[in-house]
């Protein structure tokens, strides 16, 4: 599978992460590369096999809707590059 | 005196039960080893002498008072992987900055709770993603190890595998006597084969992931990288645990690891998979492979061929899988609640202006591919479909484990390369976890044991993989190859 560099573009900008014009078109080469390599995978029959989902077949285990954590606002957003009064701040969003 | 930082975890537990020695003073060992030993070899990304002092003289106190926990007073360094309370935690990414946790991982909780001396945060690969500890964004780790040139020692700076080459070089350079690793695709097992130490990746959900910084969750493990198989297996034993706070935490006893570590391996079944025997192993690391047969064989395992037919799709599937999982959980990654951020025009470029400058090379490929894979109308043809494929692998460990106990194959194609030497292409590097990859892909454990040196004088590792929670085989059958082997202890300091 070859990816384009408007592809490349593309997934950037769904990852959130910006690249210059230049990195794009290294990564068009690096990614088409990997995605070349993985293609193998088309010579497997997967038919009727179903996903792996679970390594060990255990079931996921159920706890009471209770409320076990809480009141650590402060250790919340301790580590925030920027904070008013236990709020995150961010640029405006909703004009 | 005798050099204390070159002791087993066992020798310096019965020397500190015995009173040959206090910990404050095999710490203070330690942590002039780390100062000599640091600048030349990038081990520790953070040392934390007065943490480990502090901790040393309680069980000092401890040891006097007869109230000596399991692992009372014993050093180790901890993967900066692992989230530490007030201890500044990194995954050596540029984009956690100085995130300092306001809670302790259950695995480092469960050391601490033993009595266990933390001597600091050791470097890793970006998000544990590599397999040369190249990506760190505080540098590379510099192997303690050199290869034989032509008769005598190269100066090349070698590799000491990764992504735990912070803990594989530590523990080979006598920095500490074991330490903390996670394991991915082989981020255990193949820098513990490259420098000579052992280390075990445990059955998936042995060992609770809360607290460990993640990156491809379903395939995720810890485990320790030691100097012998009886102190990985008393280690393990002391890291495991039921968590409820991770949901894939398996609820099952921890057996007595140390126990097995001597039993015989009379009538144990050792699979020999053919598939093993790729295209650019080399002649060295097959010879070993030979060897280990011998060795088992002499200790009275019976050696049965077996097939693994699915082992070449294994790390292709890999590349989807975990580069699928990391873009998901790296997506917390934002410039809002903790870490690094780079300010914008708006929301949207502050996420991208933080990400861009937050993220290595590494990272921000395999982000990139994950993206991809999981993006509108590919997901069927590649997640869903190395999903598929992971199925199976995993029977095909089924089918082996009918007429096999255990299946020994090399750790790694090849012994450590030098910085540089395959960072330019990722496919290159990504072989490198060509032998270990299947045990994650299908959740089984596996264990390094070092078993030889190359012709460069360097080590090389064999692995033994086992049932679900069958790690105690492991263990077993690695003393065989231990004691057949001896240990491989490093030539010499050079940079003392």
């Amino acid at each position: 599978m070859q990816v384009d560099e408007a592809t490349v573009k593309r997934i950037a900008r769904l990852a959130r992460i910006k690249i210059t014009e230049d990195e794009a078109k290294g990564l068009e080469a690096e990614i088409s590369g990997i995605l070349n390599w993985v293609e193998q995978l088309d010579e497997v029959d997967v038919g009727g096999v179903e996903p792996m989902t679970r390594v060990v077949p255990i079931k996921l285990k159920m706890r009471d809707d209770v409320v076990t954590d809480g009141e650590i606002a402060d250790d919340v957003t301790r580590n925030a590059p920027l904070s008013d009064e236990h709020f995150y701040v961010v640029p405006k969003v909703v004009e | 005196m005798t050099d204390l930082t070159k002791l087993t975890l066992a020798d310096a537990r019965d020397g500190l039960l015995a009173k040959k020695f206090s910990a404050v003073e095999l710490t203070q060992a330690f942590l002039a080893a780390i100062e000599a030993a640091n600048p030349h070899l990038n081990a520790f990304v953070l040392p934390t002498p007065d943490h480990a002092l502090a901790q040393a003289r309680e069980s000092d106190a401890r040891l006097a008072s007869g109230t000596a926990r399991p692992l009372e007073g014993l050093p180790l360094g901890h993967k900066d992987l692992f989230c530490t309370k007030g201890i500044r935690t990194t995954a050596c990414s540029r984009i956690l900055d100085e995130f300092t946790p306001t809670y302790e991982s259950t695995v480092g909780q469960n050391l601490w709770d033993a009595g266990a001396v933390m001597l600091g945060k050791l470097n890793n690969d970006e998000f544990a993603m590599g397999s040369s500890n190249e990506t760190s964004c505080f540098g590379p780790v510099v192997s303690p190890w050199r290869r034989m040139r032509n008769g005598h020692r190269d100066n090349a700076k070698l590799v000491p595998g990764g992504s735990s080459g912070g803990s594989s070089a530590a523990v080979s350079a006598n920095l500490c006597l074991a330490a903390t690793a996670t394991d991915t695709g082989g981020s255990i097992r193949q820098p513990a084969a490259i420098t000579g130490t052992v280390g075990i990746k445990p059955t998936y959900g042995r060992c609770s992931r809360w607290g460990i910084v993640a990156f491809a969750s379903s395939l995720d493990q810890a485990g320790p990288i030691a100097k012998t198989v009886r102190d990985a297996a008393i280690l393990l034993g002391q890291m495991a645990s039921h968590d409820p706070k991770d949901s894939t935490s398996v609820d099952a006893a921890v057996p007595d690891y140390s126990a097995a570590v001597g039993q015989s391996v009379k009538g144990l079944r050792v699979g020999i998979p053919k598939e093993y025997r790729v295209d650019g192993m080399s002649a060295e690391a097959d010879q070993l492979w030979a060897r280990g047969i011998e060795w088992l064989k002499a200790a009275g395992a019976t050696i049965h061929d077996i097939s693994l037919p699915h082992t070449k799709y294994a790390l292709p599937a890999y590349y989807i899988v975990a580069p699928a999982e990391c873009s998901s959980n790296l997506a917390r990654y934002d410039g809002v609640r903790y870490g690094l951020r780079m300010p914008g025009k708006d929301l949207i470029e502050t996420y991208e202006n933080t990400r861009a400058a937050g993220f290595g090379k590494e990272v921000r490929r395999r982000v990139l591919i994950g993206t991809y894979v999981l993006s509108a109308g590919y997901y069927d043809a590649y997640y869903l479909k190395a999903q598929k494929v992971r199925t199976l692998i995993k029977r095909d460990f089924d089918e082996a484990w009918k007429t096999v106990d255990v299946v020994l194959t090399p750790t790694t194609p090849s012994p450590a390369f030098a910085q540089g030497e395959k960072s330019g292409d990722p496919v290159a590097m990504y072989l490198e976890d060509i032998f270990t990859v299947t045990a994650n892909m299908a959740g089984l454990p596996g264990i390094s044991v070092p078993a030889g040196l190359s012709s460069e004088g360097t080590p090389l590792g064999l692995q033994l993989i086992a049932k679900p929670f069958d790690e105690a085989t492991l263990f077993r059958a690695g003393q065989v190859i231990e004691d057949a082997a001896g240990r491989f202890p490093l030539p010499e300091r050079w940079w003392a």
